[in-house]
Order: C-alpha cells, then structure tokens, then sequence
C-alpha cells in the first residue's frame, strides 16, 4: 500500500512539475500555439493558487459552488424521480417498452447543450432551466441501467418467489427491484459524474452570476486563464469527491453482493 | 398427497413427458431416477405449477394444479437464494410475503434455522457461505413456509461427496420431525437407495414411469449393507438400458 501511495504522489507531482515549466518556459508562445505573450497561459501554479485564494475569500467561488451544486441536485433528482419509474415500467412491461423506447432512443443522442434554446423559453433564466439541461444529461443513464437491471433479474429467483406465495406485484418490490438495485445505482453514479459534466452547459448562458460552469467562461472572455484553471480544477476537484462519497455509500449500502 | 394422472408434456420440438401418472402419499419420500433429459425436471416444475400439462392433470390433496402451485416448497441444485436477504431473510421470504406478523416471522425462522443447524448464521449474506450450507437454507425456506410437498431438483448435485453425504442425513433427519411428502430427483443411485421410500424409475426421452421400487431397508440405512447393495444392483440394471438408449448406445 505504502509503495503505491508514494506512485500516487509521483503521478500528481510529475504533472505539476510538467504544467509550471510549460507556464515558466513560455514553451506555447515559443512554439506559436498561443499569439501573445501577455496572455500568460498556461498560467503558473502559484497564480492559480492566488486566483482560487482571492474568489474564496471574496465568496464567490464558495456562492458558486454552492449553486452548481443547487443545479446538480435539481437535475440529478428529477433525474432519478423519472428515470428509475420509467425503466422498472419499460423493464417489466414489453407493452409499455414498444411504446415508449423509440422515443427514448431519439432523445438520448440529442446533447444537452441542444437543449439550452428550449430551457431558456420554457424555464427563462431561473435555476430550474440550469438543472433541466443537467436533467437532461443524467436522466438516460438512470434510465438505462434502471431498464437493464429490470430486465436482467434472475427468472429462477422470480418462479422461486411465486412458489412461496409471491404475486406479481410481491414479485416487482420483493425481487425484481432488490435485484436491479446495483445496476440502478451503478446508473445514479453514472449520472452524477455526467450531470457535472453539464454543469457548465447548464450555466453558459447565465442564470445566475455565480456557479462554477458560469465563471469558466466568464473568466475565459476576460482573458483571466488563471481564474479559469481554479474554477475547473474546483469542478474536478468536487466531482471527485462526489463519486468517492457515493462509492463508498454504494459499497456499504450494496454489501450483500460479492465483489472481486 | 400429490396424484399426477396421465401427464404429457410436450415441447414445440420434443415430447418431454408421456402419459406419466404416479402418486406421492403423503408423508412420503419419492426420487425419481432416470437419464438426462427424461423429464425429470419438467415433472417437479408441472407439480410446481411453473409450467402447465399439454395432457393430464396434477392433484395436490384432490384439488387441482393450476397456475403457481404455492402449497409446495421447491430446492433447486443451484440454491437460487436471494442475495440481498440474509438467512433469517431468506428463510422468513414465504412468511412475510404471506403477511405474517413479524414477531411470528422470526420465530418460524429462527426454528428452522436452528433445525437445519444454521445458528451464528443468521446474518450472513449468502455470498459468506459454503455450499452445503446455502443448500441448509435453500432447505429451510422451503420448510419454512409450511408446504405440503417439497420438490427437490437434484439439491445435493452441486456439492462434494462428503458433504452430500452429510446432507443426506440431514435431509432425512428434518423430514423425520416434519414429515412431508417429498419429490426428489437425482442422478445418484446411492443417493435414492439411501433416501427414499420408494424409487421411480424413468425411461429415456420421452419420459415414462419405467419401474417403481419399494425401498423397505429401515433406517437408519447403512450405504453399504447388503440389502442397499442388492436394492441399487437392481435399481441400476433397470436404469442402465435407458442411460444407454438415452446416450444412443445399443
């Protein structure tokens, strides 16, 4: 362990050390990537450092996380609260997939960059339009895995369940849905990494003037690429700690299930 | 008591019952013996209810098998527990979904539990145990919910010999104190001759009622006493040209 937390430590250091000589060396300028030398990008370390320090002290990077994180929950529950119905529905009843697959399949290659026109005209520039484009991102994969998870249930579990006495609808809480809880979750977790993929997309076009993917091109147009990094490096940063929460709630939660 | 009457099962390309007609009395211990793909296991999934007759009928207790026939317990080899319930919630399925006060639902369970030796157990997931001991609820759930007949389809196949053995025991030694007609199919000679009252014997595809012998050894039964020797020299004589039929030699 003690070996592998040391290549932990070379993996992130080798990159920084990588990004400040880029930035120091002014290698891009050389090279003729970037046109202007005053532009300073990438900008070093420490500036993004000092960007990230003077947004948390004036509280607009903790506003915008706080915002963001309003929009990722407003998508990522609509998400669940119509992903997972419509999957057991489209999952258990062949009827109920013929009707409603073909448009499902329609809808999901449609990026939920697409669908700005149609929040802004329906919602306007509320918080409800930035967590509908999040909406938009998350609900398939809950969708999906709900419907896989649905549908991959053991039959033998479910004749074992009728010869106890299980009628169907016993069959649906007490079998069918235990059994495709981990494919559910494992869908919710896909949705979570993907509704803040969206979050930028989702406040482009300005619903409030904080939040983590409204300041990235914010700052972007004002030249600010200092700024920029602090802000993605947040995103990532958040992102991450969102999924290793909620795997470590999905391992304690789901502990019935062998793992490799 | 299970009456099964003139049974014929056919598949869209295969006969897999013909004209079967046998009966369980209650109280009874039944294995059926035959080659694979005699039937065997369409006739417990028939007597389940899982599948319905293309001829005949089932009785259980005089009344009529139709639709899922939840007076029976069925073992399947391959345990088919549910893996997001412990043992105690494996075992308490039936009773609950029954809508059995939970109170009672653990005290059945926990009688079963301790019956079928499982106690510390109780809150193991089935990932955490052995074979034989998933097999110890497979066998507790369906005593559990207090059927009139236990179906076994080949419940010890999976196991090794040893622990079969010890499961053959135990097997007889819960029946003896809840005594329930039981259906059992096997593929083991030793293993009918050691359990049963009586062994049905089936013929190749499509499967018939071939013989039917008594088994009238006193139990405790040793495996190896002349009188199992001689029941199992028979048993496998009469099983011996249908394996070969079966496997297409003459």
């Amino acid at each position: 362990m003690k070996r592998l937390k040391f290549e932990r430590i070379l993996g992130v250091g080798l990159f920084l050390f990588v990004w400040e000589i880029t930035a120091r060396s002014k290698i891009l300028f050389f090279l003729g990537i970037i046109k202007m030398e005053a532009l300073a990008f990438p900008p070093t370390i420490p500036s993004v450092i000092w960007a990230f320090y003077q947004d948390i002290m004036s509280g607009t990077m903790i506003l915008s996380i706080g915002y963001s994180i309003i929009h990722l929950l407003i998508g990522l529950v609509l998400a669940v609260l119509l992903g997972v119905p419509l999957g057991v529905l489209t999952g258990w009843s062949r009827r109920a997939e013929y009707i409603i697959d073909p448009i499902i399949q329609v809808m999901r290659p449609i990026p939920p960059l697409a669908w700005i026109p149609i929040a802004i005209m329906m919602l306007g520039l509320t918080h409800q339009a930035a967590g509908f484009i999040i909406f938009i991102g998350a609900f398939f994969p809950v969708l999906v895995n709900t419907y896989s998870g649905v549908r991959s249930t053991d039959p033998r579990l479910v004749e074992m369940a009728k010869t106890l006495g299980a009628t169907e609808m016993q069959v649906l809480t007490k079998v069918v849905l235990p059994y495709s809880t981990p494919m559910m979750t494992a869908g919710i977790r896909i949705s979570l990494g993907v509704g803040w993929m969206c979050v930028v997309a989702a406040e482009m076009f300005g619903v409030s003037t904080y939040g983590l993917g409204y300041k990235i091109p914010y700052y972007s147009n004002i030249l600010m690429y200092n700024y920029v990094f602090a802000y993605m490096l947040t995103l990532g940063l958040i992102g991450y700690i969102m999924d290793t929460m909620f795997k470590r709630l999905e391992s304690w939660k789901l502990r019935w299930r062998e793992t490799i | 008591m299970l009456g099964i009457k003139h049974l014929t099962k056919r598949f869209d390309s295969f006969t897999a019952l013909l004209d079967v007609s046998l009966e369980v009395k209650n109280g009874e211990f039944v294995c059926l013996l035959g080659p694979s793909g005699c039937g065997k296991t369409s006739l417990l999934r028939l007597a389940a209810g899982l599948d319905s007759p293309t001829e005949g009928e089932l009785f259980l207790d005089g009344k009529k098998i139709e639709g899922v026939n939840k007076e029976c317990g069925f073992v399947f080899q391959e345990y088919v527990l549910f893996p997001w319930r412990t043992v105690k919630g494996n075992i308490e399925f039936g009773p609950e979904i029954r809508g059995i006060q939970k109170e009672e639902c653990e005290r059945i369970s926990q009688h079963y539990i301790d019956l079928v030796g499982l106690k510390g157990f109780e809150n193991h997931y089935p990932h955490e145990l052995s074979g034989g001991m998933k097999q110890r609820v497979g066998i507790a759930r369906a005593y559990a919910n207090n059927p009139k007949l236990l179906l076994m389809d080949e419940p010890f196949g999976a196991l090794d010999a040893q622990t079969r053995n010890i499961m053959q025991g135990e097997l007889l030694r819960i029946w003896e104190k809840e005594h329930i007609s039981v259906l059992f199919v096997t593929h083991s000679v030793d293993e009918a001759v050691y359990l049963a009252d009586r062994v049905v014997v089936m013929s190749a595809r499509p499967g018939t009622v071939k013989e039917i012998f008594e088994i009238k050894i006193p139990r405790p039964r040793v495996r190896t006493g002349p009188a199992a020797n001689a029941m199992r020299d028979q048993i496998l004589k009469s099983l011996g040209t249908e394996i070969k039929k079966a496997s297409g030699l003459k």
